[in-house]
């Protein structure tokens, strides 16, 4: 049974992934006046993809990338089926890792520049990530997710805070402008291509579908926040998913890239203002 | 009883023996055997009294009291020499003020009061003498084979190679004592006795920068050995307690605070927490197998491992809550601080300072789960951290440098080093390796006791560590591709430990569960009293072990992968600028330039100047405020 279900969530997390992609293709078309790509559209890139021919630099650079996908699908497995949100966090942190180091493997001068900033991202974003896990185990006295999913009252009530800055720091995470420093999909604001400057053909197909899965997994994030016992609750987190993502995509078209410094700044900023207030808030009415 | 004799005497018997030796030769077999010895006698004290554990008194304690008192009396004359030799008139002080109130004590007082056990040995203690007698045996295993190299490289210094390893098993032989004491004086003792022989070792190439780095961390731990003696003589007077076990066993009023807080200065000093972390930077000039013993399983450990017996007065007083935040405060500037550092030893001494000052943080807070991390962060600290060291060693004698920004050519000068150094790496922070647990167990002990403060010092310290980790592993793999060169080759002392301490990282994150189950929970729980539970659940340890077991297998698989899937391989991308190879461009004016990739350090954000200045005034003046309240309070009563 358990088998089934790792299975289906390894087959499903893309395509939902992929679909959210397509839509998001769509309506950034839409708000800048376009009529955009069909919804399959990123489906249909990576199976070109799949057929190119993968030329590289080294024989080493892709085997990050494998690595990379394994454990961010192990990191989806968790949490969908309602594990432990830190140790979730710290497999997350390991697959993009390694993802960074594919970057250093590469030894080009363009890829280390992005290896570089997609480290300063997770650096940016690393404690904000924390904190949301241990503020929801603070309210929820459980890291399970099953159980904090199942609580009376949804946990974006006693951390509007914590969530407000999750969803800051999900830009990074989204690789949304205006801090997609690493890689970005909007051409004009990039560095060559960033940490994937090197990779081609499947391993950048694999880096695509990377992504898939990791959208699914911080929309997840959202979800938890807002789901409870009741069932009504459920339609109000998928509710608050879809509004998040739509404000990401938003933010992606209205902004345009910001300097590594004014990242990094931002989002410790915001962590340690947000998320320490709603934290020490807590903590007074325990 | 006579093996835990043994197990002190031991080291110190064999430093006799090499600091007699003249012959090269017989002297590197003497200190391997050695070695050897001491740490099968660690592994079969704890064997043998580990179930039960067991606390006696020496016959005749009164001979090994005046003993200690003459080697104190002449350590002190030989500090207040050279101090005045060298014009460094505060450790003459320190001595002069110290050694008499110690001796007046003991003279008069000590003897009246106490019938507590001189040893005792507990599952703590089994803890500590494994790790200072498996990890400090090689290293000095290991330092048999760097001292060869290193008076190769360095022809400009004495060789006094005789005296070095005379000194390294006094460590042991000293830090054994430490660990084992129970009376208070004989513990001090101890401790001024690594405080000694840790300026001998920082010492040794005496070079003006040398002795003046050893000098000050004479200076500052003579300061903490100072409160550690004001300590004692304070709880001699006021309330005839002479051991450590009784010391623990009081209730934390505020009198009882002064001694603790006493105390504590002495452990923030020897385990080199802000704002005495100077000395232990400092220290980095010395030998190799020097700063491994230091920062592994020696001497800082000390500093820790006082707080950790001291946790059932912290928890929630006064001083608890000071040396807390003093921790916290550590954790997290040292842990921005060595992202701007290039030189791989101040890396690896910053996340010392920073590791410490977790372990001190979470001694402090008191807590059953708390103090679970403490104790295995200390084990997993000094596992990877005498790792790194050893295996930074090697490297400078391999590529002549210890930048990181040099060590992308290790791979291609020698993988094994890159591969133990990356298995280092991943085990001071990576999930699923050991320092991850238990920042994870510290994370949530945090938490489930309110100190928000600290737990969002502990998430920002952490990312930071992450990102200063994270680029070095990546220097160390960026020409992984590239074919072996040359020939060289490291000596086999060298490479045992480091083999050895590459896989005791490893095999120590499957075992963890293990150590915590019959070591660290039965201490808890005599602690504590109740039965504990870890921290961490079975589910999630069972996951953390699957991941284990994928990153020590996936490696394996992709050999098949890469045999059916040959591929074209091209230049880099250097747009279109490139000079042939992946190594040059073809830059402005028709020029040919090299091409150099480099790090981030980003000097701006998290240079050492203004950073260490403020973190530093900060812990000082919160150290400061809380012994003025105390004073203020004890005068109020």
């Amino acid at each position: 049974m358990i088998a089934l279900e790792i299975l289906a969530i390894i087959i499903l997390t893309p395509l939902v992934g992929g679909l959210l992609t397509g839509a998001d293709r769509v309506i950034s078309a839409r708000m800048q006046g376009r009529k955009g790509p069909p919804v399959l559209q990123p489906f249909y890139d990576v199976f070109k993809l799949f057929q190119k021919e993968s030329i590289e630099v080294n024989t080493m650079h892709r085997f990050y990338v494998y690595i990379s996908i394994i454990f961010v699908i192990f990191t989806v497995i968790i949490v969908l089926l309602g594990g432990d949100v830190l140790l979730a966090v710290f497999a997350l942190t390991l697959g993009s890792i390694f993802f960074v180091l594919g970057g250093y493997a590469s030894n080009s001068p363009y890829s280390l520049i992005g290896s570089e900033r997609e480290l300063l991202q997770m650096m940016s974003y690393e404690p904000m990530l924390l904190l949301a896990s241990l503020g929801l185990y603070y309210v929820n006295n459980s890291f399970y997710i099953k159980d904090i999913i199942s609580g009376d009252t949804p946990a974006i009530l006693f951390l509007p805070g914590i969530f407000a800055g999750f969803v800051f720091i999900l830009t990074f995470k989204l690789r949304k402008s205006p801090v997609d420093l690493s890689m970005s999909h909007h051409g004009h604001q990039e560095i060559v291509k960033g940490i994937t400057t090197e990779y081609s053909g499947k391993d950048l197909a694999i880096i695509e579908i990377t992504h898939w899965y990791e959208t699914v997994l911080v929309l997840a994030f959202v979800y938890i926040f807002f789901a409870v016992k009741d069932p009504v609750s459920h339609v109000w987190a998928v509710l608050a998913c879809v509004v998040v993502y739509f404000l990401e995509i938003l933010v992606d078209n209205g902004s345009a890239r910001v300097k590594w410094q004014l990242a990094l700044k931002s989002s410790w900023i915001v962590t340690g203002i947000v998320g320490a207030v709603n934290l020490v808030v807590i903590s007074l009415f325990r | 009883m006579s093996w835990i004799a043994a197990l002190i005497l031991f080291p110190a018997l064999a430093s006799v023996l090499l600091f007699v030796i003249r012959k090269d030769r017989l002297r590197n077999a003497v200190c391997w055997g050695s070695s050897l010895i001491t740490a099968a006698l660690s592994v079969w004290v704890t064997y043998r009294y580990f179930g039960m554990g067991v606390s006696f008194s020496f016959p005749g304690e009164g001979a090994i009291d005046s003993f200690m008192m003459a080697v104190e009396v002449l350590a002190a004359a030989y500090i207040i020499f050279v101090g005045i030799k060298n014009k460094k008139y505060l450790i003459c002080l320190f001595a002069a003020i110290q050694t008499p109130l110690m001796l007046w004590f003991e003279l008069t007082r000590a003897h009246e009061s106490g019938a507590a056990a001189g040893i005792v040995f507990d599952k703590l203690s089994a803890i500590m003498v494994l790790v200072i007698g498996v990890i400090g045996s090689l290293i000095c295993i290991y330092a048999v084979g760097y001292m060869r190299g290193y008076h190769i490289h360095h022809e400009d210094y004495k060789e006094r190679k005789a005296f070095f390893f005379s000194i390294l098993f006094v460590f042991l032989s000293a830090m054994f004592g430490l660990v084992l004491s129970n009376k208070l004086t004989w513990l001090h003792f101890c401790w001024e006795l690594t405080t000694l022989c840790s300026f001998f070792l920082i010492g040794y190439t005496q070079t003006p920068q040398a002795k003046n780095n050893a000098f000050r961390a004479l200076a500052i731990n003579l300061g903490g050995g100072l409160a550690f003696a004001a300590g004692i003589v304070f709880l001699g007077l006021r309330f005839n307690i002479s051991a450590l076990s009784e010391f623990i066993a009081m209730k934390p009023e505020t009198v009882v605070l002064v001694p603790v807080i006493l105390l504590c200065i002495a452990a923030l000093t020897k385990s080199a927490q802000l704002p005495f972390s100077s000395w232990l930077l400092g220290a980095m000039v010395a030998p190799t197998p020097t700063s491994a013993l230091l920062h592994s399983s020696t001497m800082v450990k000390a500093g820790v491992y006082l707080v950790i017996r001291l946790t059932p007065l912290l928890g929630s007083s006064a001083a608890g809550k000071t040396v807390t935040l003093i921790g916290g405060i550590t954790f997290l500037a040292t842990s921005l601080l060595a992202i701007s550092q290039s030189d791989a030893k101040k890396i690896l001494a910053y996340s010392t300072i920073a590791n410490l000052g977790l372990i001190v943080t979470c001694a402090s807070v008191g807590t059953q789960e708390a103090l679970w991390a403490a104790i295995l962060l200390l084990i997993f600290h000094a596992i990877s951290k005498s790792l790194l060291f050893l295996a930074v060693g090697s490297i400078e004698h391999q590529i002549g440098s210890r930048n990181v920004e040099d060590m992308d050519i290790l791979m291609r000068v020698s993988r094994k080093l890159s591969i133990y150094m990356l298995i280092g790496i991943a085990g001071m922070f990576l999930a699923p390796f050991g320092m991850l647990i238990s920042k994870w167990a510290a994370m949530k002990a945090f938490i489930d006791s309110d100190n928000i403060l600290i737990i969002i010092m502990l998430v920002y310290g952490s990312s930071a560590t992450l990102f200063y980790w994270t680029k070095w592993m990546g220097k160390l793999i960026s020409n992984a591709n590239r074919k072996a060169e040359g020939h060289h080759t490291f000596h086999i002392t060298e490479e045992v430990p480091i083999f050895v301490q590459a896989a005791l990282t490893v095999a120590a994150c499957f075992c963890f569960p293990v150590v915590s189950r019959y070591a660290i929970m039965p201490y808890l729980s005599g602690l504590f009293g109740g039965s504990a539970a870890m921290p961490i659940g079975t589910n999630d340890v069972n996951i953390m072990l699957i991941m284990l077991s994928m990153l020590l297998l996936l490696p394996l698989g992709f050999f098949s992968i890469y045999k059916n899937d040959h591929r074209r391989i091209v230049p880099v991308y250097m747009g279109g600028e490139n000079a042939g190879d992946n190594k040059a461009f073809n830059g402005a004016l028709g020029k040919t330039r090299k091409l150099e990739l480099r790090n981030w350090y980003m000097e701006k954000y998290f240079g050492s100047a203004k950073l260490t200045y403020w973190s530093d005034t900060l812990c000082a003046a919160i150290l400061c405020v809380s012994v003025i309240m105390l004073v203020l309070g004890v005068m109020g009563l």
